[in-house]
């Protein structure tokens, strides 16, 4: 059991690792994206990688009340990547 | 091994999948050089990244505590809307006029997407918002 707890602390080390790397890299392509919807792209990442850091940290702490938020930044993520992108389609969110 | 040593094994397998996807799609979107090929690579993580991460999770849950359910709404809200919103860049990415252009369609005009609205069409030939 040790072995296995162990391999698994190590495993979310390297997880929370990646996951804020991929989040550092998805904010360089935020900055540097030459066209708009290399940014609305990388919102959007980014929006995913907070969920993913989330996550991680529930399961970091063995508690579930990080579900509620995670659940709620999906929602809010996919609603202004959504409104980003019609603004730049139509220049207006609600016609 | 009993079947707690599996399921923490199996926490790790799926943390390690979720953090490998994340880390592929920083690194597509930062080295592949067109706005559509970029888009390629960020929506994996929406789908297989988190879903892993999640799954983790989920079955750390059942190991460790009483178990849940609950991340199954988050994992299916996720695949429902990340194919919903990579078409819609790809439609900004088209609109921008960023990528390779489809041809001309034949009986209509033009696309939908490269239609401007009346009310935008002196923003659209006189703003400094340019495509390129």
């Amino acid at each position: 059991m040790t072995l296995a707890n162990e391999v698994m602390q190590w495993s979310l080390v390297a997880a929370f690792v990646c996951v804020a790397l991929s989040q550092l890299g998805a904010m360089v392509r935020l900055v540097i994206g030459p066209s708009t919807g290399d940014r609305i792209l990388a919102l959007d990442t980014m929006v995913v990688n907070a969920i993913g850091l989330i996550v991680l940290l529930g399961v970091a702490q063995g508690t579930g009340i990080y579900f509620e938020a995670s659940l709620i930044i999906a929602m809010l993520g996919f609603v202004s990547t959504v409104a980003y992108a019609r603004f730049v389609l139509r220049g207006d969110i609600i016609e | 091994m009993t079947l707690a040593v599996i399921g923490t094994y199996a926490v790790a397998l799926c943390l390690v999948v979720g953090a490998f996807f994340a880390l592929v799609a920083a690194v597509g979107l930062l080295k592949l050089n067109d706005s559509m090929t970029r888009l390629h690579a960020p929506t994996k993580v929406g789908t297989v990244g988190i879903g892993a991460l999640l799954l983790a999770s989920m079955i750390h849950s059942y190991v460790f505590a009483d178990g849940s359910l609950h991340e199954l709404l988050i994992i299916a809200f996720l695949f429902v809307t990340a194919p919903i919103s990579a078409n819609f860049i790809a439609k900004v990415n088209i609109h921008k006029r960023a990528c390779d252009m489809p041809p001309s369609p034949s009986q209509d005009d033009t696309w939908s997407t490269l239609n401007v609205p009346e009310a935008d069409l002196e923003i659209e030939e006189t703003g400094t918002d340019q495509p390129r």
